[in-house]
């Protein structure tokens, strides 16, 4: 199967994001008997924000189940059916409760393949889904993916539109090893064309989303869609970003993002975490690396705040970047000897964001 | 036992397990100050009847989660000896090419589970492999075994609750040995009543406390019908003793926080000559001598394997 992409997409139909989770859900269920999802709330009639509709109905409740709030265990009970042969999506309604699977995660499904000698695989899905806004505060918000980049063994996806959404679902599906998928409560509703019929979006493939010859702006999870509205942004003040969605953050394509800094001597990172050892400091590094000797690049980590997340809305406000906030920093490390320029706040919104009314 | 020849064919099959664990460990401590064994070591030597007389009522499709203690029920579900040795030697032949050393054993073929370090971690990996073969129709159950400290992890609780509330066919075989590393029960544990605890959950338990293979072996057996008739989980305590230290392959009563006088009663009915005496001399011989020659084969091999090469350190990270 070869990857897919938003513009090779045929038969296609606008779909929300969460629609076509649900799809790749049903799509792969029906394939392949050993593909269950389960995970507290799945099977309930709100089923994960709609992404798990219907699947109770369709394939019955020994493939989809709901569990005990008891997160470790119920990690390495998918670890063990999965080396057993079995191909588990195992569900979370926030990333911030895989803290709780942390030891069955980074000390058994990343180890195993590896610490058995080849002898097994752990061909696990692990789904979560990162809140922001409607005061989701300090444990409900945070996207906690460069910790699972840190660790050999483990991949790494964040879809941003709903055509990946579908394509990476069902890659890690397919795939013989445990993958971490970050979902964006935000993106949810958003929408895209997807091809009806099931198709992959592979790792290790970044996508140049928009060119741009000024700045190279990487944006991971929802930042793609922040980071677009700042090159239009930028557009107005004659500045052309370049903007790259990695989708798959272990393994990382690399080389698409070096291409494009090596050309426009200029890298910006807008990442859905902090900055501190995360996904951008990764990925800066890495291009640093890369370009050796060649480097002298100019770059930039833009992530939360560094502080826990506050839900009052006007300190939410300023914990996030946004499209102003990394329009802002594009310029100014485009233009350093110019003025600071800010665009005009009104203009930085989003209207899946503004619209958004919850709940969670 | 009573005298008949079924019987002693039972005694003979449990007899040659424990006396082939019993060999391989003592070969691993005798050797172990050469430093061929790059790898933490911890016996079992003492409580082999606990993994002699379970896996005797297992068969091939079933599964055994062991512990970082593990040799003992590794070697009783036929996990493959040369490839154990190896493996402890860091070999490439070993069971995990060198890769996890004698904490991680693991035979897939046999249907040993893979070990893990982390106390406890092995607990819902068993679960889950009990959870596919009810969904899959294996026929097949699984034994997990742990120690009296595993119980005290959050993920025992949680394994048990989900085993029960799913009607998962797994036997949870708790080896209770007094001890964690070097801490007594009394200093672990509010109260020592283990079985009642399982209980609360709706699974059937035992308590063992008399140190003989063919009471584990009965129990397990029974254990195991009623899981595959589909009457989901069971728990077993089985008491037992530590002769060695946690770690490595030396007595340690001179360390001060046990007395030697805790291994007596254990060491007086040691299983091993015990189901020897039952078992007419010339078998036990013929019996002797063929674990000689297994065991020796096996360190042999180890010996003779080459090492992974360098090159081999990135194989296996990703499927």
């Amino acid at each position: 199967m070869t990857t897919s992409t938003p513009e090779s997409a045929s038969g296609s139909r606008l779909l929300r994001y969460v629609d076509a989770l649900r799809e790749a859900f049903a799509q792969e269920m029906e394939r392949d008997e050993s593909v269950f999802v389960f995970g507290l709330d799945v099977d309930d009639h709100k089923s994960i924000q709609g992404s798990t509709a219907g699947l109770l109905k369709q394939f019955g409740p020994e493939r989809v189940f709901t569990t005990p709030l008891s997160e470790d265990a119920m990690t390495g009970v998918a670890i063990g059916a999965a080396m057993a042969g079995m191909r588990p999506v195992h569900v979370h309604i926030r990333m911030d409760f895989l803290l709780l699977c942390m030891n069955q995660l980074v000390n058994i499904a990343a180890k195993a393949r590896y610490m058995y000698g080849g002898t097994v695989k752990v061909p696990l899905v692990v789904r979560s889904m990162v809140g922001k806004s409607w005061g989701q505060g300090a444990q409900h918000s945070q996207g906690l993916h460069s910790m699972f980049m840190h660790v050999p063994g483990l991949k790494v996806v964040a879809p941003s539109n709903a055509h990946d959404a579908k394509g990476c679902m069902i890659a890690a599906i397919r795939d013989d090893n445990p993958v971490i998928v970050m979902e964006h409560r935000l993106l949810y509703p958003t929408e895209a064309y997807v091809p009806e019929t099931p198709y992959a979006v592979l790792p290790g493939k970044a996508r140049v989303v928009a060119p741009g010859g000024d700045v190279t702006l990487v944006g991971i999870s929802n930042m793609v869609v922040e980071c677009l509205r700042a090159r239009e942004l930028l557009s107005e003040i004659g500045i052309s970003a370049e903007v790259i969605d990695p989708i798959w953050l272990s393994p990382l394509d690399i080389d698409t993002i070096v291409e494009s800094a090596r050309r426009t001597r200029r890298l910006v990172v807008a990442d859905n975490g902090w900055t501190a050892c995360g996904a951008g400091a990764e990925i800066v590094a890495a291009v640093l690396e890369r370009l050796g000797p060649e480097g002298g690049i100019a770059v930039k980590r833009i992530g939360f705040a560094p502080t826990t997340c506050p839900p009052s809305p006007t300190l939410e406000a300023a914990f996030y970047p946004n499209p102003g906030t990394v329009a802002a920093a594009v310029h100014a490390l485009v233009r350093p000897r110019d003025v600071a320029w800010t665009p005009d706040p009104e203009r930085t919104k989003l209207a899946h964001q503004v619209q958004f009314r919850g709940p969670f | 036992m009573p005298e008949t020849p079924e019987h002693s064919a039972v005694a003979e099959r449990l007899y040659r397990t424990l006396r082939l664990i019993r060999v391989v460990e003592e070969e691993v401590a005798r050797v172990y100050p050469t430093d061929v064994i790059k790898s933490p070591v911890h016996l079992s030597i003492g409580q082999e009847f606990i993994a002699a007389g379970v896996c005797d009522a297992l068969e091939p499709r079933d599964h055994v989660s062991i512990t970082y203690r593990g040799h003992a029920a590794y070697i009783a579900k036929g996990g493959d000896l040369n490839a154990m040795i190896a493996e402890m030697y860091g070999k490439k032949a070993g069971c995990c090419q060198g890769r996890g050393g004698s904490m991680h054993l693991v035979d897939s073929r046999a249907g040993v589970i893979g070990a893990s370090a982390v106390v406890g971690t092995s607990i819902p990996v068993a679960t889950g492999f009990a959870l596919a073969a009810k969904r899959q129709r294996t026929g097949g159950v699984v034994v997990c075994f742990i120690g009296d400290g595993a119980t005290e992890e959050g993920c025992f609780a949680e394994s048990l609750n989900f085993a029960a509330l799913h009607k998962l066919p797994i036997l949870f075989v708790c080896e209770n040995n007094g001890y964690a590393i070097h801490e007594p029960l009394a200093k672990r544990w509010a109260t020592d009543r283990l079985c009642d605890r399982v209980a609360t959950y709706g699974i059937p338990t035992r308590r063992i406390e008399d140190g003989d293979t063919v009471t584990v072996r009965d129990a397990a057996l029974e254990a195991v019908a009623a899981m595959r008739d589909g009457g989901g989980p069971a728990f077993l305590e089985i008491l037992c003793y530590r002769w060695r230290e946690h770690v490595g392959p030396n007595e340690d009563f001179d360390q001060g926080y046990r007395s030697a006088d805790e291994k007596t009663p254990w060491a007086a009915r040691d299983e091993v000559a015990r189901l020897a005496a039952l078992l007419p001399p010339d078998h036990v011989a013929a019996i002797e001598s063929e674990i000689a020659a297994t065991v020796a084969a096996a360190f042999a091999f180890a010996e003779a394997s080459p090492f992974p090469v360098p090159e081999d350190l990135y194989d296996h990270v990703y499927a």
